[in-house]
Order: structure tokens, then sequence, then C-alpha cells
């Protein structure tokens, strides 16, 4: 987390948006839609990344947290006549505030304890979505969804909704990032690395896993809130259990921990798949090998394994000898 | 010279047995106390104990006359009571100086102020401070991870100290440690108690360690007060030569 590092995160942000803002320009409506569906996926993921890569609290409700924030902006934007940042802006709140008293149970037990109450609460709001009709509309959705208008510009096509979506993605990755380098951040990385020393520096574990978790489930709400208006059309299949174990792959094959890792994970996870479109029915299973393949090599993920590398070439050219191992 | 700490008949039993079983004893203002015994006598069970990593069978702890039996470590550590643990406990994926900014930083402002006020607020220097008291200036900006055992365990006893803590419990500080840095740490620690008036309750097998730097020693076995006295009043007690000594 040095200085040098954490302005190499803000440099590829940066230089990502100005790629992703012309990146569409020759790949048509459905290309362009994948590339909204990575980044609005990588939000989702930056969201459990702070949770369980930062702060190391085992989420299985990131899809449906997104759920959350899908059915509220869609309904907010289309029942309650709402303009969409204040429907944004609301989907976040109220994912926080499930999040905070989702979250309690985190407090007693560790780990495991928590994962059963996510994944238990992950099957309710899929049976909610699924089965209360009057309000989500059941199996057959909410549609017509409402593209938001910014400064009077409508992003009803494409290419100007995805570069809405680029820019208010880039606005969350820039809190987030500043939020890591804030004492805030400090502190969610003690939690996950040693609880009972932390505790033993006065760090309030209490808040600080309550602020993860609620944080994390909020970057969920605003993912589900950019989600909405991207597919318009949402039903409750997408926010699933099986949805929340991919989001968590995307955390662990990206890179868990690294600021960057949500975007190479979603990257994995949503365009990869597109890719091996041509392998017909193969491409499950290519999918699947190349993530075993990747985690067999490195458990630290895409990021981690860069990391590496760099650390290798970086030593080489000094001559210096590789550090001794068991030397501490 | 206050009392800091009056320990009073703390038990701790662990299903069947006492791992503590009743011990008293009080901690002045400005003295370095020795706790020793042989292995498994008790004595991190009850720096856990007072500490509030575990709450005591029986028995209560008071604080400058405060009862805080039971309390959470991270009360404690607000209080003003700052610990080391037995085995290394440093974060290893921090730099030197953020494990003990991260060491200072929940002892000022609020929740908010922290995510919203300046970021620094004289943590870096008071940082800068404890890494030359330390002498660890050349490690300011190194993995933590990536330091000598010696040298972390110099830093967990900083860390220790960055809070200006009004009494700090360092359980085996020696332990691992080769003899030259041993003998830093030594006039580090005697520094901090002339210096700062830290007071200090030290766990610890090393004996030149104990009987040179502290000036009152207990000494434990089987989870029961063996003895008190200056470390040459212990050195001379038959019934701690007996049991730890005597050899």
């Amino acid at each position: 987390m040095n200085a040098s590092r954490v302005d190499g995160v803000l440099v590829t942000l940066l230089l990502g948006v100005l790629i992703l803002w012309f990146a569409p320009a020759s790949m048509g409506r459905y290309g362009t839609y994948v590339l909204s569906l990575w980044i609005v996926t990588a939000v989702a993921v930056m969201g459990l990344n702070l949770t369980l890569g930062v702060a190391g609290l085992k989420s299985l409700a990131q899809a449906a947290f997104m759920g959350i924030g899908a059915y509220a902006t869609a309904l907010l934007t289309t029942k309650a006549g709402i303009g969409w940042f204040p429907a944004f802006m609301i989907s976040g709140a109220l994912c926080f505030v499930v999040g905070l008293f989702l979250g309690f149970p985190a407090l007693r037990v560790k780990a495991h304890y928590l994962a059963f109450v996510t994944l238990a609460f992950s099957t309710l709001v899929w049976l909610v979505l699924r089965n209360e009709q009057w309000l989500t509309g059941g199996v057959f959705g909410l549609s017509n969804i409402p593209r938001p208008v910014i400064f009077g510009i409508k992003t009803d096509n494409a290419l100007p909704f995805h570069r809405f979506v680029v820019v208010v993605t880039l606005a969350l990755a820039l809190i987030l990032w500043w939020l890591l380098r804030s004492p805030w951040g400090r502190a969610f990385l003690a939690l996950r690395e040693n609880p009972v020393r932390a505790a033993s520096l006065g760090i309030n574990i209490r808040a600080y896993t309550l602020l993860a978790f609620a944080i994390g489930s909020a970057y969920a709400g605003f993912a589900g809130a950019l989600y909405a208006p991207l597919v318009e059309f949402i039903d409750p299949s997408p926010f699933q259990l099986s949805a929340s174990f991919f989001l968590l792959l995307m955390v662990v094959a990206g890179g868990s921990g690294y600021q960057l890792g949500p975007f190479v994970g979603a990257l994995l996870g949503v365009v990869l798949p597109e890719w091996l479109r041509f392998t017909g029915g193969l491409y499950l299973i290519i999918f699947a090998g190349i993530v075993i393949a990747l985690l067999i090599a490195c458990p630290q993920g895409v990021l981690g394994l860069f990391e590496r590398g760099w650390a290798a070439v970086k030593r080489r050219p000094m001559g210096a000898n590789p550090p001794v191992k068991g030397a501490a | 010279m206050a009392t800091v700490l009056e320990v009073e008949g703390i038990k701790k039993h662990f299903g069947g047995i006492a791992a503590v079983d009743g011990v008293s004893f009080t901690v002045e203002e400005g003295e370095i106390l020795g706790i020793i015994g042989p292995n498994g006598c008790g004595k991190s069970t009850l720096f856990n104990c007072i500490l509030g990593q575990l709450s005591p069978t029986a028995g209560s702890v008071k604080l400058d006359g405060a009862d805080v039996t039971g309390m959470n470590p991270e009360d404690m550590n607000r209080r003003g009571v700052s610990r080391t643990f037995q085995l290394l406990q440093v974060f290893p994926e921090l730099s030197v100086r953020e494990n003990l900014i991260l060491a200072g930083q929940e002892h000022q402002g609020t929740m908010l102020s922290r995510l919203f006020g300046a970021r620094d607020a004289g943590l870096t220097a008071a940082a800068d401070r404890m890494i030359g008291f330390f002498k660890l200036g050349h490690l300011a900006d190194a993995r933590a991870g990536g330091l000598s055992y010696g040298q972390q365990k110099l830093l967990d006893a900083a860390m220790a100290f960055m809070a200006g803590p009004r009494l700090v419990l360092l359980d085996e500080p020696a332990g691992g440690v080769n003899l030259t840095m041993l003998g830093d740490l030594k006039e580090r620690l005697k520094a901090m108690n002339a210096e700062a008036g830290a007071t200090f309750v030290v766990i610890e097998h090393n004996m030149d360690f104990v009987m040179s730097l502290c000036t009152r020693v207990i000494v434990m076995a089987e989870g029961k007060v063996l003895a008190v006295g200056t470390p040459a009043e212990v050195r001379a007690n038959p019934a701690v030569i007996e049991a730890y000594l005597g050899h």
C-alpha cells in the first residue's frame, strides 16, 4: 500500500476510463452491452472485494443485494416515477441498512456462521422476488425500466448509456480507493489479518465489521441500480444463490484484496464466456478449466500473478540475490 | 505512588482444570513488574483475563480503582492499557510506519473524523518518533512481514506504546530475540519507563532479562502465586528455587 502502488491504481483507473469511453465505437450494440455488463458486474465485485478481500468476511449474498438494488431502482423509476439518481442513492442506502442488520451475526462467530446466514438471506430474497407478485412481478419480472436522462441528454442508446455507466463506475471506484487509503481501510485490513491483535490496539471490531459488510452490500445495491436500466427488464434469476457464488469466484480469480482485482475478475466472469462462445457447448467446461488452472497456479488471482511476475522482473536487472527462504 | 492495577482473586477454569487459581497482585505506577514461572503455570491466561481476551471464572480487576473485570479488549485499550502477545503479532502486509499508525489511530477523534477528517492528525510524526526511539529508522517503509524476527518483536513492542498507555503488559518480549537485539530491547524498555513514565508488567522466561529489567517479580506455579519480591529476594526464596530456578 505504498505511495507508488496507490498511484498505479489511480492511473490505471483513469486510463481505463479513457479506453472504455471510446472502445465501443466499433463494437456494435451487443458488444457494447457486454462491455457495460462487465463494468456493472465489477461494481458488485468491488463491494464483495471490500467485504471479503479486504475485511475477510465471507458473504454469499452479494447477488441478492444486487437484486435488492435492481428491484428498488426498477420500482422507484417505473412505479413511483422517481429519477434515476435518487433511486440509485436509495438503492445503495437500502442495501447499506439491510447489510448493517445482516452483519450482526458476523459479530458473534466469524467466518462460516456469516456465510450460512447470508446463504439463507440469499434464498429468502430470491423467494420474495419470485413469490411476491404484487410488488416484484414474480417470474414475469419488471419491464420497461427507463434509462436515465443526464442534464437533458437521453441515454436510451447503447453508447451513451455505456458512457454513463463508465462515469458512475469511475466515481464509485474512486470513492472506494479513497476509503481504502483512510484509517478505515487500514482498520478493515487489520480485521482480516488479525482481529485479536486489532482489538488489543483499540480498534472497534464491531463497528468496522458492520461497516465493511454494509459498505460492501451498498456497492451491490449500486450495481443493481445500474443493472436494471442496462437490461431494461429484470426477473429473479440473475440474483440467485449461484450468482452470489459466481461473484465470489470473480473476487478470488481477479485477486482478492487488490483494488483492480474486481475488474479483472468480472472480465473473466462476464467477457471470457462471450469470447468462448465459438466453442459452442464446450464453453462452460473450458471456462471452468481456465479458472481451476488459474487458482492452482496462483491462489492470489490474476493480479497476484502479475505482482509476482513484476517482482521477478524488477529483481533481475539489479543482479540482487533472491530472498533467502526461511531467513526470518 | 498510586496503584494502577489491582488484581484480586482471579480464577480461570477450562473444564476441570484451573489454569489460574486465585491470583492477586497490584501494580504500582512507574514500576516494572515481572511475572515468571514454568510453562503452563497460567501467566498468559492471567494476562488474557486481565485484558478481556478471556473472561475470568472468578475474581476482579480494577484499573485506577474502577472495576474493569471482563471489559472487552478494545475498551481496555482505549482506557490506556495495551499489550503484546506471546506469539508475534504485527500486521505483515503493512509497513512498519503503518503498523504504528494503526496502533494509534483509534485513540483520537471519532469514527467519522477518521474518515473525513485530516488523514494524518499527527500520527505519522508520532509513528516516526516511535520508529526513532526503537531504532527502526532504516525500516520505516519496509513491509513488516519482511523484517527479521527480532525486528518484528521490537515493532510489536513499539506498537504497544504508540497510544501513550498508562500500563503495558508484555508477554515474552524477549522470546526468540538474539542477544544484541535483546540488549536493545531492554535498554529501550527501561528508557520508556524512565522517560515516558510507562508502567509495565512483563512475562518472561529469560531470567537475566527479567532480573535486570524488573523492580519486582512475581513467581507463579500451577496457577498460583508462589512468591513476590525484588529480584534478589526471589532468587533467594527456597520455594522458588525448588519449583523453578532449582538447577
